[in-house]
């Protein structure tokens, strides 16, 4: 099966060049018989892919140490499922996982468009296979999992400690799933730049995928904070480290072109914009890979040394030229036929909602990349750490924030004064109020206090119109409260399931702002020692230790100490923290030793207790106090929850083939309904 | 005025906001990333630079960790291969911290030729992929499984 599947790999890079040349040649000769041999070569391509990946897979399960790439992930007494996740846990595996991906979502758009945009297909299918070579190629020739070593060692290295967390077994698929599905709309760009079919018609093709994308990297990067935050013990989930700016960065462009493609579906406007930010998000996905996988931040060297660094390079420098030939070439039929008719109207809003989330996916790019430049520019290495993305993007996010609450309720074209007052006054009464609750209750941080504020006309905008739908429902259908709230959901996903998303927005925002509260402590404490302290709520904490702790078990040594917790006097449990040092099936240790975190978690803060070491008996401890830190996840999953909404496919069906549409064909711009 | 110029004048003030604020941070928050002998060259034409905030990426020299007894004060020694500094650090240091490492520490160079440290990271090479330096020297995990590739 292993040597099956690199074998496959090989036949699978073949299929994906015939697929990617049969299809451009059909596209363009008008040849119905090469158009049919690319869709065969692309599901080829993707089962042959399948079968180099199950390969692996059959190579890691099996211990097949002789592999490289097996004996650098994994040791023989790993249990199986952080063996199974070692597949995508180094750079070899992760390039065939990314292909992998790629072959099957080409192989699924292939084939959901074998009866519909037909112009559009060859050009989809032969830029997604051209895609599909490049990852195959970097695979098979400079990182090729199924490399062998000339000997023949005992047992392999094992795999980081820190990587061995639920966490990060389902966090990097996530991120991939994201990563690699903006794929699909780059194609479909691709393909209606080079046909000249500028309208509608792609746009309504790639908005599932685009949907699909922003899903997966929305869960990738929650998943991202919640494994930083309890695997790496520095007391926070977002660092602005290069890899995470990575994922963020087509998150955040992604999002621009989910709000931008209304305005173009209701108003025909922002053409051009929206094939760009398709185009940009494909290549700040590859670049985000690429970030990840390379090190190229991190360090001055490893661009060099990275043997896919070039690759990846050239990747680039191809796609940006291709697709900027294309774009100028076609400027004309980009031509946008409506134009903005009154600032105070949805499309400004969504217009200011596109600058502000590129605007700061320009200042994270600008961040993380900053070293490179200043070195290129300047010759000196200057690196900007968190105060300058907080510094940005506080402000810049805060606009964003008031955004989610004016964008969805302000009127298209032209709101009126009426509008505004019917729509805005009670959710701006509401912030207001609740600011000056704040303010009552001591709160004096001005950039939480503006968060707070902004967060509560949101909200309230939100609870509004929930509550007017669900109103309406139950005077005309005379429905009970819960039924007429799932009704007003599933009738109408886009919008409601736009306003969960905003909804977990909210939260996140909320929960951000509470960051400014978080309280550190660095104390040492022997067995039955106290210390005592107070969280930002005021409530007094003590902590009494249990003494230092050892044990061995199944692959780690492991170091423990637990706190006896009482808040105001009452006793609230125990926290547990440990330091741990794995080791291989012939006991020599792998990696240094890791941190397991202690936290106790309520919904108003977290307190998370870290074992720096041991020292002469004294355990030495960091416990912070972490306000808000639960709505981080909860908010997460809400947003997630909203576009499981948005993207349930069956409200679609039913508008196509319903009575309603019996009755009025929907137009193309009718049917993709816009959010409000 | 039209709705378009209105919004470009939005626009423009939100980018030139936030322009300034990149650019102001940078200046006030940016700092170099040297390696010793870079740190050295530059000390060597600007004596200023010391109490500048500096971030400086070397190796940890084995041998040279020495720990204050019972409180979190570490002083070792870090170098590029061609020059050594002193460093002194308060704090916590990350599990990854030992002989051999490479590190990066961010602080200030004293007068007196030390680098007093606020910060101190510690990385394997490529952050999860190769084993530490000195596992790969004992048997068994020649460097062969430290493929690059």
């Amino acid at each position: 099966m292993i040597v099956v599947g690199e074998l496959s790999l090989w036949i699978a890079l073949l299929m994906a060049t015939w697929c990617a040349t049969v299809s451009f040649a059909g596209g363009l000769g008008r040849r119905a018989d090469l158009i049919r041999s690319g869709e065969r070569a692309s599901y080829a391509a993707s089962a042959f892919t399948l079968l180099a990946a199950i390969g692996l897979w059959k190579a890691l399960l099996s211990r097949d140490f002789s592999l490289a790439y097996v004996a650098s992930q994994i040791s023989a007494n790993m249990p199986n499922v952080y063996v199974f996740t070692a597949f995508w846990s180094g750079q070899a595996g992760s390039m065939l996982f990314w292909a992998l991906i790629l072959s099957l979502y080409s192989a699924i758009a292939v084939w959901s468009n074998r009866a519909s945009n037909r112009e559009l297909m060859p050009f989809v299918t032969g830029t997604l296979a051209a895609v599909l070579v490049f990852f195959l190629a970097t695979t098979a020739f400079k990182a090729n999992p199924y490399s062998r070593l000339d000997w023949l060692p005992i047992d392999g290295r094992g795999m980081n400690p820190q990587l061995q967390n639920p966490g990060m077994a389902i966090h990097p698929p996530n991120l991939y799933l994201g990563y690699v599905a903006t794929a699909i709309p780059f194609a479909f760009a691709i393909a209606a730049l080079v046909t000249r079919r500028l309208d509608a018609e792609w746009l309504a093709a790639v908005r599932r995928w685009s949907l699909l994308s922003w899903f997966f990297l929305t869960i990738g990067i929650v998943l991202g904070m919640w494994w930083a935050y309890v695997e790496l013990g520095w007391g926070g989930y977002w660092a602005w480290d290069p890899v995470e700016n990575a994922s963020f960065l087509p998150w955040l462009t992604g999002t621009a072109f989910l709000h931008s493609i209304m305005i173009q579906e209701k108003r025909g406007m922002l053409r051009k914009w929206n094939v760009t930010l398709v185009v940009v998000t494909f290549l700040l996905s590859i670049l985000g890979t690429f970030i990840t996988r390379s090190g190229i931040i991190e360090s001055v060297h490893s661009f060099a040394q990275s043997p896919v660094g070039s690759w990846f390079a050239a990747f680039l420098a191809v796609s940006i030229a291709v697709t900027a030939y294309l774009v100028a070439t076609r400027l004309h039929d980009l031509e946008t036929k409506a134009g903005l008719e009154s600032m105070v109207s949805r499309e400004a809003a969504f217009l200011y909602n596109n600058l502000l989330l590129v605007g700061i996916a320009f200042s994270v790019l600008w961040g993380t990349l900053f070293p490179i430049l200043s070195e290129w520019v300047r010759g000196e290495k200057i690196t900007v750490g968190p105060p300058f993305f907080n510094a940005v993007n506080i402000p810049l996010g805060l606009l964003l924030l008031g955004l989610t609450g004016v964008g969805p309720l302000i009127a298209w074209r032209k709101a009126s004064l009426s509008n505004l007052r019917r729509q805005f006054l009670v959710p701006a009464l509401s912030g207001v109020a609740f600011t000056a609750l704040l303010l009552a209750l001591g709160m004096r941080n001005g950039y939480a206090l503006v968060s707070y504020m902004l967060a509560a006309f949101v909200a309230a905008t939100i609870v509004q119109e929930f509550a007017k739908g669900v109103g309406a429902r139950r005077s005309i259908h005379r429905e009970s409260l819960p039924i007429a709230f799932v009704h007003l959901v599933a009738r109408n996903r886009r919008r409601y399931g736009g306003y969960i998303v905003h909804a977990g927005i909210v939260m996140l925002f909320a929960a951000f702002a509470g960051l400014a509260f978080r309280k550190e402590f660095d104390v040492s404490l022997t067995a039955s020692q106290a210390f005592e302290a107070t969280d930002p709520y005021g409530r007094r904490w003590r902590f009494v230790s249990q003494g230092v702790s050892t044990a061995k078990t199944l692959n780690r040594l492991v170091t423990a100490v637990a706190l006896e917790v009482q808040r105001d006097g009452k006793p609230v449990g125990f926290i547990k923290t440990e330091k741990r040092q794995y080791f291989d099936s012939q006991e020599r240790p792998t990696f240094e030793p890791s941190t397991e975190v202690g936290i106790k978690t309520e919904a108003r803060l977290d307190t998370y207790v870290v074992l720096a070491g041991v020292r002469d008996d004294s355990a030495e401890l960091r416990i912070t106090f972490n306000p808000l830190v639960i709505w981080v996840w909860i908010g997460g999953a809400l947003m997630a929850l909203g576009g499981i909404v948005v993207m349930w496919p069956q409200a679609e069906r039913r508008r196509q083939s319903g009575y309603a549409a019996q009755l009025r064909p929907a137009t193309q711009a009718e049917e993709a309904v816009p959010v409000g | 005025m039209k709705p378009r110029t209105k919004f470009l004048i939005g626009a423009t003030l939100i980018l030139m906001v936030a322009g300034y604020l990149m650019a102001s941070s940078i200046r006030d928050t940016g700092v170099y990333y040297v390696t010793p002998t870079e740190l050295a060259a530059k000390l060597e034409k600007d004596p200023s630079l010391r109490g500048v905030g500096i971030k400086m990426g070397a190796r940890v020299v084995p041998g040279t960790i020495q720990r204050a007894a019972g409180g979190r004060e570490y002083a070792f020694q870090v170098t590029d291969g061609a020059r050594v500094v002193p460093v002194v650090y308060r704090g916590i240091a990350p599990d990854t911290f030992t002989d051999g490492v490479d590190v990066v520490v961010e602080g200030r160079m004293g007068q007196d030729g030390t680098f007093h440290a606020t910060t101190l990271l510690a990385k394997c090479a490529s952050r999860y992929e190769n084993a530490p330096e000195k596992y790969r020297n004992t048997p068994g995990y020649k460097a062969a499984t430290t493929p690059r590739a």
